[in-house]
């Protein structure tokens, strides 16, 4: 069992913004994101948990050790036992990949270190760069050597800050599902802080989405992203379609929502009773578009769209569509030309009614 | 050159490395106080410090003069507790060499400190490194150009120096007679043919010191 690690803090600057983390609690061995546009004191959070800041009240704990209580870091930073990887990964320039990972194995016996040092350059692919500077390395192999330093002497909790920010956009799209599959072996509690979707949804077991210094929802990462809480965690995760609707039927936990001129059917499980304004939140991703008029598929939104927009993504390309009211969806590259999609098609958007969430207007 | 000449020259180098080995430990002490902690009356310290690079340098020698002369509190201590004499003597003379480049090595030392970027002490930290650690792994490693080249004109620094030099430690030829004050007192007495051959190895010596200096620094990037 892994000690819990407890924050509960706050942390105020002088020119106003104020972090406050309430009763963040982080168990087992799980990767749990912190998520939020930037200045949101994501960040600023991960440092107060490193003991690189100091909170102004609260405390912060891991299991039965106190960290941080009565305004003072009670733990310093040396003694937390943490594995810290910072946006640029500070690595230190005068010192070799060797020395780097084997920083913090200070103290124990050469034998020791050198084994330890072989496993992580092993386990990571950089063996045979122990005796380069970090300045002759690239991008993601500075990230894995950081990722070794900080995970060497066996860290009680990992903290990475923005991990794949550093790298270009290929580098990046390649190491996200390899550090996913590093942090899965590692098995060390880790906080991961990251302003990109995709980062957060492919490493993330469980989500914090903060605003304006403040938690705003939690749970885990698919959960949050289906299903946001608020309009404001709604336009965090991004989900690319938000309407103002109203309530027209609601019956048997399904609600009958009138957005523009469209009536939608959607779960209305969660939503309080008696609401009838609402938002309805769409994800691109579970828009399915088909040419063909009568298609063999069970969504219960079937709705005609006239294609307004095509902007590729990478692999991906979003569609702006009118079905109505603004619709966004997105296809791959492929799936795209085969349907032979232009500007001013005439297309069928569907949408299953569990993929519409609706979320209550104030 | 006579052996005359060359005592002098011997004298001179072997004061001014004494007082550049002196002031190093204190001056980087003070430099990383500077850089990188707040403390009370840190402002007017480093005020203090820099005083004797536009302060004239007798003046500098004065205020030297009246706290180390046998009468003045430090002088007084030194003597009643060691039996040491200072003023006057080869100790006056390291005196005043390290009061006047000083302010040049915590300059720059603190400068090169200020350098290092603290996410990288900071990450020293969560890596179980105690300050001390940090200091030495990796502040000064990553600091050390800069610290070598304020040790460098400290050392010049220290043998040109004439002004508090001649205030505090005199002019005894064989026993307080630098380079700089040689030079002087060859003029005074007339011979500028000695003034202007000690002023040659003055020059070449000076030369040398940054020369070295900066070949060294090349190399170490």
């Amino acid at each position: 069992m892994k000690p819990m690690l407890r924050a509960d803090f706050a942390r105020k600057f002088p020119a106003g913004p104020v972090i406050q983390v309430d009763r963040l609690e982080i168990a087992g061995a799980g990767v749990t994101v912190l998520f939020g546009p930037s200045g949101s004191g994501k960040t600023t959070i991960l440092r107060c948990l490193a003991g690189l800041e100091t909170p102004d009240t609260g405390a912060i704990s891991l299991g039965n050790e106190t960290w941080f209580a009565g305004g003072k870091n009670v733990t310093r930073p040396k003694d937390r036992h943490i594995g810290f990887v910072p946006q640029d990964y500070a690595l230190f320039p005068h010192l070799t990949v060797g020395a780097n990972v084997g920083y913090g194995l200070h103290g124990r016996s050469a034998a020791e270190k050198a084994a330890r040092l072989a496993e992580l350059l092993g386990w990571l692919g950089l063996d045979g760069l122990a005796a380069r500077r970090p300045a002759e390395l690239s991008g993601g192999q500075q990230q894995r050597v950081a990722l070794a330093r900080a995970v060497a002497r066996r860290p009680k909790l990992l903290l990475l800050d923005e991990p794949l920010a550093a790298l270009d956009t290929p580098a990046r799209q390649r190491l996200r599902g390899e550090l996913r599959r590093l942090l899965r072996q590692l098995d060390v509690p880790t906080v991961v802080v990251t302003h990109d979707r995709l980062e957060a949804l492919s490493l993330g077991d469980d989500l914090v989405v903060l605003d304006a210094g403040r938690i705003v929802q939690r749970g885990p990462v698919q959960e949050v992203f289906s299903r946001p809480a608020s309009l404001t965690v709604a336009g965090i995760v991004a989900v690319e379609t938000v309407q103002p609707g109203r309530v027209l039927e609601l019956e048997n936990g399904l609600a009958t929502v009138l957005v523009g001129p469209a009536r939608l059917m959607a779960l209305a499980e969660d939503l309080p009773p008696g609401t009838t304004e609402v938002f309805a939140c769409i994800r691109a991703e579970d828009v399915i578009l088909s040419s063909d008029a009568e298609p063999h598929s069970s969504p219960r939104n079937r709705l005609s769209a006239v294609v307004r927009a095509i902007v590729g993504e990478g692999p991906l390309t979003r569609i702006e569509l009118d079905c109505g009211f603004p619709l966004t969806a997105v296809l791959t590259k492929q799936a795209c030309a085969e349907m032979a999609l232009q500007e001013g098609s005439a297309v069928l958007a569907l949408v299953k009614a569990p993929q519409i969430h609706l979320v209550p207007r104030p | 050159m006579t052996s005359g000449d060359w005592q002098i020259v011997w004298f001179s180098a072997r004061m001014a490395l004494g007082s550049t080995l002196l002031i190093l430990p204190v001056g980087v002490t003070l430099a990383w106080l500077l850089a990188r902690r707040r403390w009370p009356g840190k402002a007017l310290v480093e005020t203090f410090v820099s005083l004797p690079l536009v302060l004239p340098p007798v003046v500098t020698g004065l205020v030297l003069l009246q706290l180390f002369g046998l009468h003045g509190p430090l002088g007084r201590w030194l003597h009643a507790q060691f039996g040491v004499e200072v003023v006057f003597t080869w100790k006056a003379v390291v005196l005043a060499l390290g009061a006047m480049s000083f302010p040049l090595l915590v300059l720059f030392a603190r400068a090169a400190i200020e350098e290092v970027n603290p996410a990288l002490e900071q990450i020293a930290r969560t890596l179980g490194a105690g300050e001390w650690r940090v200091l030495f792994t990796v502040t000064l490693p990553l600091a050390r150009r800069g610290i070598l080249a304020g040790v460098l004109l400290a050392f010049a620094r220290a043998l040109g120096e004439f002004g508090a030099t001649i205030m505090v430690a005199g002019n005894i030829p064989g026993r307080t007679t630098t380079l700089p004050v040689a030079i002087y007192s060859s003029v005074l007495n007339g011979d500028d043919a000695h003034a202007w051959t000690l002023a040659g190895i003055a020059t070449v010596i000076a030369f040398l010191a940054l020369w070295v200096g900066e070949r060294f620094l090349r190399r170490r990037k």
